[in-house]
């Protein structure tokens, strides 16, 4: 009795971290669940009523459903390129060089992740609509490329801190230029960082509801659409959708974590690079 | 490359974001600002500009309740999720061992489900005759005729829930970054765990913990999809008030102006809480906060 009471007491933290784990994923849980649920109208009623198969066989069935999916994926994609070049720059500026107004431009980056979404979509829109701008995918691209912006930057400045410059002085030093030092060296070391980047990027974009309810217009992204029909009901391919989209993601980002940790082994097997140093 | 092109580099690579960010975040602030000084109707020709000041307490009359709500139930799930957090973000970080990385990756999950979507499960997994609720009953946690749905629990329960990964993410990073030889020096001077643990640990990662709670607050405070969805007639927070005046009643002074108010509170209270902190970490901390 001591024995498994010893036990619990030492692996308390650990069995609490299931069970905190538990708790993020259920709900997760839940909506994969629910794409199975043999519902009346085909429209979710939150409660479980008997398995069946026909909404995964008619995943694409709701036309409706689609085109906001296919919105989304546009959108994300375009706002994912963009946010994470300029970001990229942006984080190497910083890393990098000393400059006047780097405190002022650190600020800058920071600000959005403080802001309430409600207040940037509320104040983009008051822009918009005090210079007349007609609000759709344009006006939503614009808006997701800028929250996006400041979530690059962090996660890829984080991995330049950490940057082994030598082997761009080395390539330096056998005489390449900048531009093919920084194409032949940097980018590929970099490469993670950016892809960790864009991959957080893209799920902030496909995630948005709040700032893109303000700038949409007309144009109906996913998480629109579903707001829309929340009222009248949502059709259960809303999360045949959302399962696929989340096994999809998961699957991606195993990808980028296997090729990092390739990545790595190869690193290590590279000769210690300074032997002589240890003596010293 | 000579030295005044050098220079000019860092500005270059800076230019395209700090444009984007200058022209869709700084700028529509100042519109947002000169918006709530406007007066008219959408009925009469549009608004203009005319320093109408009284936007500001006609917006607030009436919408004190809502206001207040949004700080209290902010406030409650920062706490909560600060407290399911901690020792989560703890035992990833130096417990876990070959587990961290599948443990780390669940506390990012959510984040590729759609936050709305998210929410609607929420919505199934505390309606009234789901098996959560019943459990809940039992341990008489919800009277037996009682309901959690369109509670203000229910509202608290749904902003944890979906801001947590924003409490755990700064306090795992400070917790992993944290040198624990300094705890083993701790105990090798006789503190007990406790004792190490308030002596050492706490103080270390208290800019995690700061950034963590700011991270939470200030969208929770802003967020209205988890009173609509979550909550009933009487759970309305302030982004529910700001976002119908916007997109329903298209009373965009007033809009504005209750924007504007909602910051400056926040502002306030981020400010008095930096103060009791007695730390500015969270310009540094912000970092790890992906």
């Amino acid at each position: 009795m001591s024995a498994a009471w010893a036990w619990l007491r030492r692996n308390a933290l650990l069995i609490y971290a299931g069970i905190a784990v538990l708790y993020m994923l259920l709900p997760i849980f839940v909506i994969a669940l629910f794409s199975f649920d043999k519902t009346t109208f085909g429209r979710l009623d939150y409660t479980w009523s008997g398995f069946t198969l026909d909404y995964w066989r008619n995943a694409f069935s709701e036309t409706a459903v689609n085109d906001a999916m296919i919105t989304s994926l546009q959108l994300a994609a375009l706002a994912t390129i963009v946010s994470t070049v300029i970001g990229t720059l942006m984080a190497l500026a910083l890393v990098r060089y000393q400059f006047r107004g780097r405190g002022a431009s650190n600020l800058l980056i920071i600000l959005p992740m403080a802001t309430p979404e409600i207040v940037i979509g509320a104040s983009l829109l008051s822009m918009f609509l005090i210079y007349g701008l007609d609000l759709g995918f344009t006006t939503l691209f614009i808006a997701h490329v800028m929250f996006s912006i400041s979530f690059v930057v962090v996660v890829v400045r984080s991995r330049l801190i950490g940057f082994d410059r030598s082997l761009e002085e080395a390539a330096a030093d056998l005489g390449a230029p900048p531009l093919t030092t920084f194409r032949t060296i940097t980018l590929p070391l970099l490469a993670p960082g950016i892809v960790a980047a864009a991959l957080l990027a893209f799920a902030l974009s496909i995630d948005d509801f709040v700032i893109s309810n303000f700038n949409s217009g007309t144009t109906e992204t996913f998480p629109l659409y579903i707001f829309g029909v929340s009222l009248r009901g949502i059709p259960v391919q809303v999360n045949v959708l959302a399962t696929l989209l989340f096994l999809v993601t998961v699957i991606g980002i195993a990808g980028v974590l296997w090729q990092q940790h390739r990545a790595e082994r190869m690193a290590s097997i590279r000769p210690d690079p300074e032997p002589i140093a240890t003596g010293g | 490359m000579n030295g005044a092109r050098r220079r000019l580099v860092p500005y270059g690579l800076l230019g395209p974001g700090a444009i984007w960010l200058v022209l869709f975040f700084v700028v529509p602030m100042y519109y947002m600002g000169q918006m709530a000084l406007r007066s008219g109707s959408l009925a009469t020709g549009g608004f203009t500009f005319t320093w109408e000041w009284s936007n500001f307490s006609d917006s607030l009359s009436g919408h004190e309740e809502q206001l207040v709500r949004s700080f209290l139930y902010a406030g409650s799930a920062t706490l909560i999720a600060l407290a399911i957090a901690y020792p989560l973000a703890y035992a990833i970080a130096l417990r876990a061992g070959r587990w961290k990385l599948l443990l780390l990756f669940a506390v990012v999950a959510p984040f590729f489900t759609t936050y709305l979507i998210r929410t609607i499960a929420w919505k199934t997994i505390l309606a009234d005759a789901s098996p959560a609720v019943d459990v809940l009953k039992f341990l008489h946690l919800v009277p037996e005729d009682g309901r959690v749905l369109a509670t203000g629990g229910a509202v608290i329960a749904g902003l944890t829930y979906n801001f947590l990964p924003f409490m755990i993410l700064p306090i795992y990073a400070s917790l992993e970054r944290m040198d624990v030889r300094l705890i083993e020096a701790a105990k090798d001077l006789y503190a007990s765990s406790t004792k190490a643990f308030i002596k050492v640990t706490l103080p270390i990662t208290a800019p995690g913990i700061v950034a963590g709670v700011l991270l939470t607050f200030i969208p929770a405070v802003g967020d209205y999809v988890n009173a609509l969805l979550l909550g009933g007639t009487g759970q309305a927070m302030v982004g529910n008030v700001i976002q119908s005046l916007y997109l329903q009643q298209r009373d965009y002074p007033e809009a504005a102006a209750l924007s504007f108010l909602m910051m400056a509170a926040i502002l306030v209270v981020v400010a008095v809480y930096l103060r009791l902190a007695g730390t500015g970490a969270f310009m540094g901390e912000e970092e790890e906060a992906k």
